[in-house]
């Protein structure tokens, strides 16, 4: 078969604005061969999702059309159809049937309303003019086929029913159902933890393998795309940068563009025999100056012992609390002056409620926090509002976390009010004095968060959380949102912050490159608890709980050498942190594997069956 | 079903609580003997009332005795109905039973709401719907301005304007009366303005947030027909805001056609209330706003159970 399966020439998507037409994609061309995985990879805005959307005439539903270019796919009888000009009816016939679409979020891809059966069996109706019967058959082999353990339960359960991963699956059982000849799959693992991350994309390959149908996988991970790509389309701007086979591209990429994507990335083990976290490398923005290394000081600025915070479930007549879900247990950990303490962990695994906890905005169960020498726990509230100066913290999403009613200037200036730090004209002086630290054009003071990008929204975050000088910055998921250049430029910058400022960060993630890179000590959390604590170079060398273990495997890298399926398809589902209300948890017991390195020896892990988890 | 139950336990207890209200603030608009015999009576008249109607007694006492009698299915005598000789007897025997007088009506207010909502439900969906399924284009645009319209138009005014067309100028139907299909439709359609205005609001609201969500870009790529999609997939998730509206506006209905009642002389229970707050009948009112506040709660515990159909999260009772 030398006929490609798509074709897409000189394709131009526009879409309505308030100043006329844009053009969300302006020139991209490329073809897929018949089971053939290719990649779209780009940052946000690139025009990689309306590429493929447009495949399916799904953009015209947002308001975008086909203002140039030729779509062509290959039909299974053997016609090719000319998707630029196929009417609606036509359509209906290609959408689900011949090309299957799998979406980012599996939260809310699928309808909350309908049973996974109801849903299933909707496009085999529509396609294949199945009864019902005969629809419920080949929804049990689907389920089989993605590997969902006791698939006949699971057609009458709502999608609020199973897990972030389980739905995705069933997100991929929907778009297999009618056996199409093209899957696109739109982000299919980013809302995912990393190990689900590493089954789904395994799962996908073994899916192209088993039925033939080629994948047109659209990400923004460089990580991703070397696992599973056999060709590569560098979107950027609207505009094909580069493309070519895997190989080509990831090793000697060509396009500027290309290479600086690349060297944004974070690669897990760039760190490897060095003490001391490092800036990126980036190419092209060379802004970061730190000109002595990032030494931690030797006194412990936050101490916490014991942390625990449980959150009740209540139920039955009158309220009572029947379950809880562990959120946080008995957690034990210390971070020096001038020191990145990483808390990694998946979500579920505790790590934002012990940041939320040491700012007391979740109030802790029990357990001791000691900052700076105070007792946070017994602070009154206005003593803890006080004490807040010196701890702020950084949130993941920079679009909700700045207000969009007041102007960058009234945000920055805010902490300084609250404690009385600065007044008249010096308070706008100081906000010129942050912007300029974070390399914000000062002319951006009068600006409103919505004429900003993400990233710029994220340095405001930081210039706020700078404002009242704080000695140390809780960093919740502060790089997460934000594309892979981008990113790099703010971990560079609060690296640079820390080596001036002498800040101490609690930087909460989840992406283990990137952990890699800025942290002086780890503690990888699991189902609340901690259960590895080592320096950043004993983690990553010498990982000793499985699940540190598991966590580091899961990781995809750029190496091409390993893509084999390395992944073993879960089908239990993960324990859960919600126990009866009368329940003891085991007591912590730390093994000392070297100086500085514990790892937890009882209590959770993923080899710990537990018997009363739901 | 433990949830059932327990909404059924709190309902007759906001129940009772409502009825006390009631009961207690009926007794603080004044003297209800003088209230009711006119400021004419003499002291004997106003005495055999007070006595025969137990005003006499302590507050708690009359309270005691009322709720007792409610328990026991006993709704107490009308003061006016029947009562015109002098009241040395038991008023019991003599007077008219409030329930019968309160049972009357509600007939009447069943048809006229139920009409009323037959009407709105249908129209206000639909439209709301439409408008939805092709926003800003020119169907959009006359849905918004016909809902504004239903919403702030003045009801005494459209009822008279109705009557004026369709009774006087057309003599299509009749100006008002009760016994008749065609009695019903004037103000029926008088009352349905406002709920079809307000339902097709919500409908197009909810319906165009639950178009943007993702899974109906998941259906849509399944080859799902637009139809399909906007009616199965859409609409059931836009259900729980829609119902809450209608549950709200048919409680409207029960309790405040008053006025429409009043243009078209429709013998309902808003009619009731009004006639027996201006000769202070306290039993009546007592026991007509007892219904009608039954009546909404009712309507509130069927919206509530709907919620639990519709929304697969409620229905498994703990939502996280």
């Amino acid at each position: 078969m030398n006929k490609p399966l798509v074709n897409v020439e000189g394709l131009r998507v526009e879409f309505p604005s308030k100043r006329g037409a844009i053009a969300g994609v302006r020139d991209v061309s490329f073809t897929i061969e018949p089971g053939e995985i290719v990649c779209i990879v780009g940052e946000s805005g690139s025009g990689k999702s309306v590429s493929a959307y447009t495949l399916m005439q799904l953009t015209k539903f947002s308001g975008g059309w086909v203002a140039d270019g030729r779509l062509t796919l290959e039909c299974g009888d053997g016609n090719e159809i000319d998707l630029r000009a196929a009417d609606e009816a036509r359509m209906r016939t290609i959408r689900g049937n011949e090309i299957g679409m799998i979406f980012q979020e599996p939260m809310t891809a699928l309808n909350p309303s309908y049973t996974i059966g109801w849903q299933l069996a909707e496009s085999l109706q529509q396609h294949r003019d199945m009864s019902r019967e005969e629809a419920a058959g080949r929804s049990v082999e689907l389920l089989k086929q993605v590997r969902i353990p006791e698939p006949g339960r699971r057609l009458k359960q709502f999608p609020h029913e199973l897990s972030g991963g389980m739905r995705q699956r069933i997100v991929i059982a929907m778009a297999l159902a009618c056996e199409p000849r093209l899957l696109i799959a739109d982000e299919p693992t980013t809302a995912l933890d990393v190990t689900v991350q590493a089954e789904i994309l395994a799962l996908i390959r073994k899916l192209r393998d088993e039925t033939g149908a080629a994948v047109l996988l659209i990400t923004h991970d460089m990580a991703v795309v070397a696992q599973m790509a056999d060709r590569v389309v560098v979107m950027h701007d609207g505009l094909v940068a580069e493309a070519g086979p895997v190989e080509q591209v990831l090793t000697d990429p060509q396009d500027p563009y290309t290479q600086a994507l690349l060297a944004a990335v974070p690669k897990l083990g760039d760190m490897a025999g060095k003490t001391l976290p490092e800036p990126m490398e980036t190419v092209g923005t060379t802004d970061c100056h730190i000109d002595k290394p990032l030494q931690p000081g030797s006194r412990a600025l936050l101490d916490v012992k014991h942390l625990t915070k449980r959150f009740p479930i209540r139920g039955g007549w009158l309220s009572r609390t029947v379950a809880n879900a562990h959120a946080v247990e008995d957690v034990t950990f210390h971070l020096l002056e001038n020191e990145t303490l990483s808390l990694v962990g998946e979500s579920g695994s505790g790590k934002s409620v012990t940041g939320l906890c040491i700012l007391r905005l979740e109030r802790p169960d029990s357990g001791e926090i000691t900052f700076d020498g105070q007792d946070l726990l017994a602070h009154s509230d206005e003593e803890m509002r006080l004490a807040r100066r010196d701890m702020q913290m950084i949130f993941q999403d920079p679009y909700g976390s700045l207000n969009p009613h007041m102007s960058l200037l009234e945000q920055v200036i805010e902490p300084l009010r609250n404690f009385k730090l600065e007044a008249g004209s010096a308070l706008e002086d100081r906000a010129a004095e942050l912007f300029d630290r974070v390399r914000l054009p000062r002319t951006f003071l009068r600006r409103h968060p919505s004429e900003l990008s993400g990233g710029q929204r994220q340095r405001v975050a930081i210039a706020r959380a700078l404002a009242p000088n704080p000695k140390l910055i809780i960093a919740d998921e502060a790089v997460s949102a934000l594309d892979v250049s981008i990113q790099a430029e703010v971990l560079n910058l609060m690296m640079e912050l820390q080596a001036e400022m002498g800040i101490s960060y609690l930087f909460i993630g989840h992406d283990m490159a990137v952990v890699e890179r800025v942290s002086h000590r780890v503690a990888v959390m699991y189902l609340g608890r901690i259960v590895e604590t080592a320096t950043r170079e004993q983690v990553f060398a010498n990982p000793q709980h499985e699940y540190t273990k598991t966590l580091l495997a899961a990781v995809p890298t750029l190496d091409l050498a390993h893509r084999a399926e390395r992944c073993e398809l879960a089908t239990k589902p993960p324990p859960s942190p919600i126990h009866p209300a009368g329940y003891v948890p085991e007591p912590v017991h730390f093994e000392k594997v070297a100086e500085g390195h514990f790892v937890l020896r009882s209590g959770a892990g993923p080899a710990d069956e537990r018997k009363d988890g739901p | 079903m433990p949830y059932l139950l327990k909404r059924v336990i709190n309902s007759v207890l906001l129940l009772l609580i409502t009825v006390s209200f009631v009961f207690f603030a009926c007794r603080m608009i004044g003297d209800p003997a003088l209230n009711m015999l006119g400021p004419g009576a003499n002291d004997i008249a106003l005495e055999n009332l007070r006595r025969a109607a137990g005003l006499n007694d302590p507050l708690w006492l009359q309270w005691v005795r009322y709720m007792g009698g409610l328990l026991q299915g006993d709704f107490g005598v009308s003061y006016r109905y029947g009562f015109s000789v002098i009241p040395e007897a038991d008023l019991k025997d003599i007077g008219v039973p409030v329930v019968d007088l309160v049972a009357e009506r509600l007939p009447a207010t069943f048809l006229l709401a139920g009409v009323a909502m037959a009407i709105a439900v249908p129209l206000g969906l639909g439209m709301g719907v439409i408008a939805a399924a092709y926003p800003r284009h020119l169907a959009d645009r006359l849905v918004t301005v016909l809902s504004l319209a239903g919403v702030s138009i003045v009801q005494f005014w459209l009822g008279l304007m109705l009557i004026v067309l369709f009774a006087v100028q057309l003599g299509l139907l009749p100006t008002g009366g009760y016994g008749e299909p065609a009695h019903v439709v004037l103000p029926a359609l008088t009352l349905a303005a406002r709920p079809i205005g307000r339902i097709a609001q919500v409908v197009r609201s909810a319906m165009l947030d639950e178009l943007a969500k993702p899974y109906v870009v998941t259906a849509r790529a399944k080859g799902v027909a637009e139809w399909r999609v906007i009616l199965l997939h859409a609409l059931r998730n836009a259900a729980i805001p829609i119902i809450t509206m209608i549950g709200d506006e048919l409680s409207a209905l029960l309790t405040g056609a008053i006025l429409v009642e009043k243009i078209f002389a429709w013998p309902g229970i808003g009619l009731l209330i009004i006639d027996s707050l201006s000769r202070s009948d306290l039993p009546i009112i007592q026991v007509s706003i007892a219904v009608v506040a039954t009546l909404v709660i009712i309507v509130n515990l069927l919206v509530d159970f709907a919620y639990r159909i519709i929304d697969p999260q409620i229905q498994l009772g703990r939502k996280a």
